[in-house]
């Protein structure tokens, strides 16, 4: 099980973010959809971005406080881009 | 990883312009993930060549070291990695699956 706040921080350590949006999709703590967007994410596939994200959170997803992920990841141009 | 079991990867993946490593076959899928994918790929009509890794313990291990990812499905587009079902599901939704698979096969 781990926090939100949590997560945000972890993650706002390894990468800059922009934006982090939680959803715990179970209530247990421990299935996570998480939207992030980040500039260290401009210019890569989603599958780098996805791995800059486990790797960010890899201590957490290594002893199990985080068991599923769910990821949306975007550049802020491709936010920007969903947003208008 | 065993060399044979690389090499065979190896040659499946620059050898199909799209390679799905699967839970089972595309018309008898064993697991929803794998299921999703082959049905979002069948949806633009490309064909595709698929392994079952249920088939092949090294190569279900094997796959994994090959993209450094750790799960199944696995899907390559022009002999690159492109993800598993969550991936192909959010470039499908945002538009972007098609063109990368027509400038596969426009090659």
């Amino acid at each position: 099980m781990i926090s939100p706040e949590e997560i945000k921080e972890t993650l706002s350590k390894a990468i800059p973010v922009t934006l982090v949006e939680t959803q715990d999709l179970t209530g247990g703590g421990d299935h996570w959809q998480l939207i992030i967007v980040s500039p260290a994410f401009e210019g890569k596939a989603l599958i780098e971005q996805h791995r800059l994200v486990n790797e960010a959170l890899k201590e957490p997803l290594g002893d199990q406080r985080i068991h599923a992920l769910s990821l949306k990841t975007f550049s802020p141009a491709q936010w920007d881009k969903l947003g208008s | 990883m065993a060399e044979d079991v690389k090499s065979r990867i190896d040659e499946n993946v620059k050898n199909n312009k799209i390679m799905v490593y699967m839970k089972g076959t595309p018309d008898f899928p064993q697991c929803g993930f794998s299921a999703h994918t082959v049905e979002i790929l069948r949806s633009y009509g490309f064909p595709f060549a698929s392994e079952d890794v249920l088939a092949d313990p090294a190569v279900r291990e094997g796959i994994k070291r090959y993209s450094n990812w750790p799960t199944i499905p696995q899907v390559y587009i022009d002999g690159k990695f492109v993800g598993g079902c969550d991936i192909v599901h959010e470039l499908h939704e945002r538009g972007d699956l098609e063109p990368m698979l027509k400038s596969a096969f426009e090659k």
